[in-house]
């Protein structure tokens, strides 16, 4: 058995592997021209993300509809004591930030942990695809489906009477950007780890305690002393609080643009040491 | 292990070997579940790994599909090694796990649509679709459908970026008998195009049916691998079975054939039937009167008396002592 009975094992080389088993039957024998182009399959993965996600109404709920209904909510009545400022500019960049997280953490996670229990992941991983093109698919889907939230809800927003600070839209956005790639990050660690169930739970079961004491939609500053404290180092706060700051006209917001990079790489570097596909 | 008539990896037919395992070692955790497994699948024909399940057969094609690095060993498919040339191997290698691996809240026809797109030059969809019997539930949900549906779309999957290899694991698990010829027809055409096949399975009857090389895995280790015939020998055999049975039966009839003029070998088969005798001869009318006069002269009566060649289900249990679990 030490013979290896493969001439690729004699000829090491790729080209020469390609030939003898290729040949014969009309195929391309060079992998690349097999393959879609990367553009084609990284683009159709993230239409598939950004469908899976229209269809669903769970999904739908969680990343256009409630957002909506917590605009309208706290912007037209009073039932929640905002203090004396402008209820619209205290409320459209929490939503904003509220957006984030139910695309890129819950309906991601959710997403990539039924698809890790079915198999899917590990299907594509053996497509053209491949494991990089399936991740980068995901981050597209991601991005796409923000984009689509935003203008639902800055175009909602603006007709509720929002004038946001022109200067901090670039501040904005790179919060958005660290924020993305914060939850999202977390929403591979725990799709990547826990049973397809358990992911459904945590995943609807965070957003909502963020929600509420998270400092995203509510300013830290209004959160009870300790809690605040602790909500303005946790990415749902900070995200939070850049937005408010950014698009509030008070400058760019170092601190939580800090944390928010400092969550990216420790959730990121746990997700790539953890994540298992199947 | 009960017999080595045959070599454990047989000598390639020719060079051309699409998938070729050596040594494969692969742990989860502490427990060794494939223990240095040797195997090479011809190129353009249907290689069957055939054994009981837990055998360590999905792991080992796991690891020929790159999802599975091994602890040890080398795995070459198409010359190239999974893990380390996958970017090069995975537009060539088509690939059916078997628990599908098909979104759940898809269509089947867009998820088929999905794959298809990964692809520069896919099958037509209509015509696979049509082969397949897709075309009833391509609106579908992928968790609506039924587990032979399910396997059938998977099987669409596998094949639709015309791959130069196709890895199935358990094809037709689930299906009813005409899904299962649909797919074993398209199977055979994939072989005629040249397309290289490895599958999985724990029935007899598909290996037999289907493949042109078997390889025979239990307890994570090749026990025998060979073409269908290599495998089963081309020995004519008559199956005696008596009553009562005793332990001196096989020496006792060798004995009295030898007497009689017809010598040749008998064995007691390891068959579901206890006391089953095997006459490794062509059977002719001088042998079964032999047979049943030696049964007639130690007064035991022959309840069953069959010839004919000896099957793959004969060839596993001689080399298993037991059934398929």
């Amino acid at each position: 058995m030490s013979d290896d009975p493969t001439t690729a094992a004699r000829t090491p080389d790729r080209h020469a592997a390609d030939g003898p088993v290729a040949d014969g039957h009309g195929l391309v024998v060079d992998g690349h021209q097999v393959a879609a182009p990367v553009a084609r399959r990284v683009g159709a993965q993230a239409l598939a993300e950004v469908r899976t996600v229209l269809r669903n109404g769970e999904q739908l709920v969680i990343t256009l509809v409630l957002p909506l209904l917590i605009l309208v909510a706290l912007t037209r009545t009073t039932f929640v004591d905002l203090g004396p400022g402008d209820r619209v500019e205290l409320v459209v960049p929490g939503v904003l930030a509220l957006a984030v997280m139910s695309t890129a953490f819950t309906s991601q996670a959710i997403a990539t942990g039924f698809d890790r229990r079915n198999g899917v992941l590990r299907l594509l991983a053996t497509t053209p695809l491949g494991r990089g093109g399936l991740v980068a698919g995901k981050v597209l889907g991601v991005v796409a489906l923000e984009l689509l939230q935003l203008t639902v809800l800055a175009g909602a927003a603006l007709a509720l009477g929002w004038r946001p600070d022109v200067a901090g839209v670039p501040g904005a956005l790179l919060a958005l950007l660290l924020g993305t790639a914060a939850f999202t990050s977390l929403a591979l660690l725990v799709a990547g780890l826990l049973r397809a169930e358990a992911v459904l739970a945590v995943a609807n079961l965070l957003w909502v305690l963020l929600l509420a004491g998270g400092g995203v939609v509510l300013p830290v500053s209004m959160l009870p002393g300790p809690l605040g404290d602790v909500a303005a180092l946790l990415p749902s706060g900070a995200l939070g609080e850049a937005l408010r700051a950014a698009l509030g006209g008070d400058g760019l917001p170092i601190v939580p643009l800090v944390v928010l990079a400092a969550w990216t790489a420790v959730l990121s570097a746990l997700v790539a040491r953890t994540f298992r596909w199947s | 292990m009960p017999h080595l008539d045959f070599p454990l990896v047989p000598p390639a037919p020719s060079p051309r070997v699409a998938v070729a395992v050596d040594g494969l070692v692969k742990r989860y955790g502490r427990t060794e579940v494939v223990h240095g497994v040797d195997l090479a699948a011809p190129a353009g024909a249907i290689t069957a790994l055939l054994g009981p399940n837990g055998a360590g057969k999905t792991t080992t094609v796991e690891c020929c599909e790159g999802l599975r690095r091994p602890d040890a060993g080398r795995v070459r498919v198409l010359g190239l090694d999974p893990v380390r040339d996958a970017r090069h191997l995975r537009p060539r290698v088509g690939v059916m796990l078997q628990d599908g691996g098909l979104p759940s809240t898809v269509p089947a026809g867009e998820a088929l649509r999905h794959v298809a797109a990964m692809y520069a030059r896919p099958r037509d969809l209509g015509e696979l679709g049509e082969r397949l019997g897709l075309g009833s539930f391509t609106r579908t949900q992928v968790r609506r459908l039924s587990g032979g549906q399910r396997q059938r779309l998977a099987l669409a999957a596998a094949v639709v970026g015309r791959p130069d290899v196709v890895f199935l694991d358990e094809p037709s698990a689930g299906m009813d008998p005409q899904a299962r010829l649909a797919v074993w027809d398209l199977v055979r055409e994939l072989r005629e195009a040249g397309t290289s096949i490895v599958l999985t399975t724990h029935q007899i009857a598909e290996a037999e049916a289907l493949a042109d090389h078997v390889v025979v895995v239990d307890d994570g280790r090749v026990i025998a691998a060979g073409t269908t015939a290599e495998l089963v020998g081309a020995h004519d055999v008559l199956r005696v079975v008596v009553r009562p049975t005793t332990d001196d039966d096989a020496p006792s009839l060798t004995a009295a054939l030898a007497d009689a003029g017809r010598p040749a070998e008998v064995r007691s088969a390891p068959s579901a039937v206890p006391g089953t005798l095997e006459v490794v001869a062509a059977a002719d009318p001088a042998l079964v009167h032999a047979v049943t006069g030696w049964a007639a002269g130690r007064g035991a009566l022959v309840t069953s008396l069959s010839a004919g060649e000896r099957t793959l289900e004969d060839v596993f249990l001689d080399l298993t002592g037991r059934r398929l679990r």
